[in-house]
């Protein structure tokens, strides 16, 4: 039961570090770190599901009858195009917060608005 | 050509958005997007009329039969929540030249375009689909350009809003997708009509339980149900106001839409209903939601952050009357969508336009603006009045009808509060109209004039469309009820 769904173990575990990164750390790349995590995590998940036990690579061959399912691992595909995208875009948004506040600290960018707010 | 109009309503956005770089001109770019803003309008009205008189269509891409090929399902939800987006799309889109003159620097303008429709693009996808892995994936399409539009904005602090959203929307998507991979994995199929047959029999499991709680958290977070709206109020105040109207008024429309497809149509009636509380907790959630954002609302300086505030708690009433749970409790949040993206891009595009001539939106620069800037801020005072809903506005016949709902199912305190809520609604608004009727002009305003006419134009057409479906509700109520009535399967 524990050992033959190893798979999805891993994927929970990736799913909480992810998850606990993106939530605890304040530092903007560790956030994206955490979020990159998180999302592969449902890769690995969706890459688990398509597994057919002693099936092969779904290739047309000879003296082979079962295959794994390999819509899963196209859908994967879709979502990993989309998490780079959204990976990229967010660095890209932490260069611009990085020039035009000079920092990436969570913690300091909030004292920085208030400050600016106070003044306002 | 008409055959195709499901799948022309997501492909013409979606092919002309990078077309917008090869014209390269601000004023040429924009004369194209509303062409093609237009055209998904007339596409939209034309499925519409298709529906309401010969049913739901079936769309095949490429030919390919469901549950192989991808389906586009288009019945009279999607196509009214159609209607919706692509008229405010439209409507929005007329005021955007100005807008951005002033608030874009010239050489974002194309990109703004661009991903304006990719963005309209994505939310057209996810009512059309009716294929679950396509939900997402047009999910994701909307939400990076909407992160994008955001980020256009001139405060540094909308890139922090734009970040902000980001990881909770992606957060929120990704929620989405395991729920989507859960169902996958129980029943071998993603056709939305396909799935509802086929989870009858696995129902029970707890692999469909944990599915149905990741997409409705998920689906939460994007429509910004407290106490998942923190994302909301900043991402709203700091983006461009051609944006915030745009996006005020169609993204969590479009989330609420998923909700009700996916309990309603997937999961079916009986299992998201009896089987889990999901009655309780969305209805106090939406009531606390309701109650928590309106008061927030009064105590914001900023103009923008009051709007915003209140969009949470009007999503607090649309959940408030899906979770009654009945045919008339849904047909009255189909309303409120309906109604509140009027308000909603009418008030947020008299914003703009206040942006445009005093370039802030701080509620203590509105002194005197009653004077200076009539039309703009009557317009403000009768979107304010529908949101609070009086009589002979939208806002009152979708107010109206959530308290019939909860009064024929017998919940009185519901309908108590709500009438409580609204009346906080008041109080907000009062403070703006205070600001720009009863203080005279900071010194040195002298000279602010009325907003140019292309505001204007948008803004009160939206305004007298606001009254007018206020008065003469035929065609809103028709359409929302047929709407739910389709949804508890029953034949009108």
């Amino acid at each position: 039961m524990f050992l033959g769904l190893y798979n999805y173990w891993i994927v929970v575990l990736l799913m909480m570090i992810g998850f606990y990164i993106v939530i605890a750390h304040g530092n903007l790349i560790k956030k994206l770190v955490g979020l990159t995590i998180f999302q592969t995590s449902v890769f690995i998940f969706y890459i688990s599901v398509g597994m057919v036990e002693r099936g092969s690579a779904p290739i047309l061959a000879e003296g082979i009858s079962d295959y794994s399912n390999p819509l899963p691992h196209v859908l994967i595909l879709t979502a990993i195009v989309v998490g780079i995208a959204t990976t990229a875009l967010g660095l890209a948004l932490v260069i611009r917060i990085k020039e035009s506040y000079g920092c990436v600290e969570e913690d300091e960018i909030q004292k920085l608005d208030q400050l600016n707010e106070e003044k306002s | 050509m008409l055959a195709h109009l499901p799948i022309l309503q997501v492909v013409i956005p979606l092919m002309a958005a990078p077309l917008c770089w090869f014209l390269n001109r601000s004023k040429l770019v924009w004369i194209f997007a509303l062409l093609v803003c237009s055209a998904t309008f007339i596409n939209s009205v034309l499925l519409l009329i298709e529906v309401m008189n010969s049913g739901t269509i079936i769309y095949e891409l490429g030919g390919w039969e469901a549950p192989w090929g991808i389906e586009y399902r288009i019945d009279k939800l999607n196509a009214f929540l159609l209607l919706i987006i692509s008229s405010i799309g439209t409507v929005v889109m007329f005021a955007a030249n100005t807008s951005i003159q002033k608030e874009l620097s010239e050489d974002r303008h194309t990109l703004f375009y661009s991903l304006y429709l990719l963005s309209l693009t994505g939310m057209y996808g996810i009512v059309a689909t009716g294929d679950a892995f396509n939900v997402f994936v047009f999910l994701e399409i909307s939400s990076l350009s909407a992160y994008a539009l955001i980020a256009l904005g001139k405060d540094r602090r909308a890139l922090w809003a734009a970040f902000q959203y980001l990881i909770m929307g992606t957060i929120g998507a990704t929620f989405i997708l395991i729920g989507i991979g859960m169902l996958y994995q129980m029943t071998g199929t993603l056709n939305m009509s396909d799935l509802a047959i086929r989870l009858v029999d696995v129902g029970h499991t707890r692999t469909v339980f944990a599915a149905f709680a990741f997409l409705i958290v998920g689906i939460c977070l994007k429509l910004a149900l407290f106490p998942l709206h923190l994302w909301l109020p900043n991402a709203y105040a700091y983006a461009p106001s051609i944006v915030t109207a745009f996006l005020a008024a169609t993204s969590t429309k479009v989330a609420v839409y998923l909700l009700i497809r996916f309990t309603f149509t997937v999961f079916g009636i009986s299992f998201s209903f009896t089987s889990l509380p999901l009655q309780d907790i969305l209805m106090v959630l939406g009531l606390v939601g309701v109650f928590v954002a309106s008061i927030t609302a009064i105590y914001q300086q900023n103009v923008k952050h009051i709007l915003a505030y209140s969009s949470i708690a009007q999503v607090g009433y649309m959940i408030i009357g899906y979770s009654i749970n009945t045919s008339t409790g849904v047909m009255a949040t189909l309303l409120h969508l309906f109604n509140h993206a009027l308000m909603k891009s009418a008030l947020f595009l008299a914003l703009g336009a206040v942006m445009y001539r005093i370039g802030s939106v701080q509620l203590s620069q509105f002194q005197g603006l009653g004077r200076q800037m009539p039309l703009t801020m009557s317009a403000i005072v009768i979107g304010g009045l529908s949101l609070i809903g009086v009589p002979l506005t939208v806002g009152f016949v979708s107010k109206w009808y959530l308290l019939i709902a909860s009064v024929e199912a017998g919940m009185w305190p519901v309908a108590v509060l709500i009438l409580l809520g609204s009346l906080l609604a008041i109080v907000y608004i009062w403070r703006i109209v205070e600001m720009a009727y009863f203080k005279p002009p900071l010194p040195g305003r002298d000279t602010v004039k009325e907003a140019p006419w292309t505001f204007l134009g948008p803004i009160w057409a939206l305004v007298i469309a606001n009254i007018y479906f206020g008065i003469d509700t035929r065609l809103s109520v028709q359409i929302a009820q047929a709407a739910s009535q389709s949804l508890f399967g029953i034949n009108p």
